[in-house]
């Protein structure tokens, strides 16, 4: 599998602060890719990295094999939206697409039209008179018809209502299917990348808790409940993610391709919601050991 | 188009499933016959906000199953049928199934304890099936 972006040892420091330390990740090529993670992770810095935006202070990174933002033709195989949509106010949509034309080498003008199109969008509308809603839409557009190999997304829902989240969604896997795109979107509302995500990385702090297909994700997590145990007497190849005890029972969330064969325990299947949220509470600051100390009666 | 795909986002079925699922009752009720085609997968995923990957993933798994084929830059199309043969053996079985259940009312079980006596079989004799 080749790989869309791939950082060794990448960092971004402003002044004293590490926004981004020693991250070494590949993500693959043909998948929508959710990389989530609490506020201060470092996603914003990844993104901004990937797309040129930034220039790193340590380690390497790589896009579709190039430096970002190396020249035009690296710039216009990668698409970037950054976080809540931002659009020329003053100018109409008809404005944004000759802007879009005129800048981009690639642009498709048929699709940018036919899309604006079926949005229903006014190509007289000033942008900044456009609701949230439309002005993502908007800006999706406007990403994608430049046609871009790798489409890198910040939080771009995170400040829409339901519909218009969904609208947007809806929007971008209509792209995908079409034109054959990769797609990183972060955010930190999982709920919304379940159903779109089929590739998932957690980051915390910098680094990689956990990544791979959502479907191996999902089969190899299991939540088991049964009487009080120590988890170290788990079998091998039962990774422990987080425990918490009561006096007479058990819970941990473990990670294993085997099959859980102790009648002890009750095994259930975990969301991706629950499994990225585990894996941030584990990477937590200052709660790395937290399930030796949350012991209750 | 024929049907129309939903999901449950609560239900905890993974979505490619739940499409499966769809499909193969769909066929089943007569709502999908051959030669009918299946929604397309832009149009699936850009419809429910679903990875075009899992509308691809559960239409690759109609197609080993030999109920639909995929015609390259056209769609996917219904090949097979589900349950039509058996639907005469029906009655019988239901019939079947009543008196079973008149008699575990009588011997005392309640709904839950007669549901979980039909799992509990069903699963085991599933198992034997394989084993």
């Amino acid at each position: 599998m080749t790989a869309v972006v791939e950082t060794d040892g990448l960092g971004k420091r402003y002044r004293r602060l590490w926004a981004l330390a020693d991250c070494t990740l590949s993500i693959p090529a043909g998948h929508v890719v959710g990389l989530v993670g609490p506020n201060g992770a470092g996603k914003t810095t990844l993104l901004s990295l990937a797309a040129g935006l930034l220039a790193p202070t340590t380690g390497t990174i790589e896009v579709l094999g190039g430096r970002p933002g190396a020249g035009p033709a690296q710039l216009a195989r990668v698409g970037f939206l950054a976080q809540d949509a931002p659009v020329y106010a003053g100018l109409s949509v008809a404005d944004h697409l000759r802007l879009g034309a005129r800048l981009n080498p690639g642009w498709d003008a048929e699709l940018a039209r036919s899309r604006i199109e079926r949005l229903d969008l006014d190509p007289a509308q000033k942008a900044g008179k456009l609701s949230g809603g439309q002005r993502a839409q908007l800006a999706l557009i406007l990403a994608v018809a430049k046609r871009p190999e790798l489409l890198l997304l910040d939080e771009p829902v995170a400040s829409l209502d339901p519909l218009a989240r969904r609208e947007f969604l809806q929007d971008l896997m209509g792209a995908v299917a079409e034109q054959d795109l990769s797609v990183v979107l972060s955010s930190h509302l999982i709920g919304d990348l379940e159903r779109v995500c089929d590739h998932l990385i957690v980051l915390v702090g910098s680094r990689v808790q956990v990544a791979g297909p959502v479907e191996d994700l999902l089969a190899t997590h299991h939540l088991l409940t049964g009487p009080r145990r120590d988890p170290a007497t788990l079998p091998a190849g039962q990774q422990v993610i987080t425990a918490s005890h009561t006096g007479r029972q058990t819970t941990l969330l473990v990670r294993t391709s085997d099959k859980i064969l102790d009648p002890a325990w009750t095994v259930s299947e975990v969301g991706l919601e629950d499994l990225a949220l585990a894996y941030m509470r584990q990477a937590g600051p200052g709660r790395r050991n937290h399930h030796h100390l949350e012991v209750q009666k | 188009m024929v049907i129309e795909f939903h999901l449950n986002s609560r239900s905890g079925v993974a979505p490619y499933l739940q499409l499966i699922h769809q499909v193969r009752h769909a066929l089943r009720l007569g709502l999908l016959r051959v030669g009918d085609q299946l929604p397309k997968v832009k149009d699936v995923a850009a419809g429910l906000a679903i990875n075009p990957n899992t509308v691809l993933k559960a239409y690759r798994e109609l197609e080993y199953e030999g109920l639909v084929a995929a015609r390259p830059g056209i769609g996917t199309f219904v090949t097979g049928t589900l349950g039509g043969g058996s639907l005469a053996a029906h009655g019988p079985l239901r019939r079947d199934l009543l008196r079973w259940l008149a008699r575990a009312r009588r011997a005392g079980l309640d709904d839950e304890s007669i549901e979980a006596l039909f799992l509990s079989t069903f699963r085991s004799a599933a198992e034997e099936d394989i084993a």
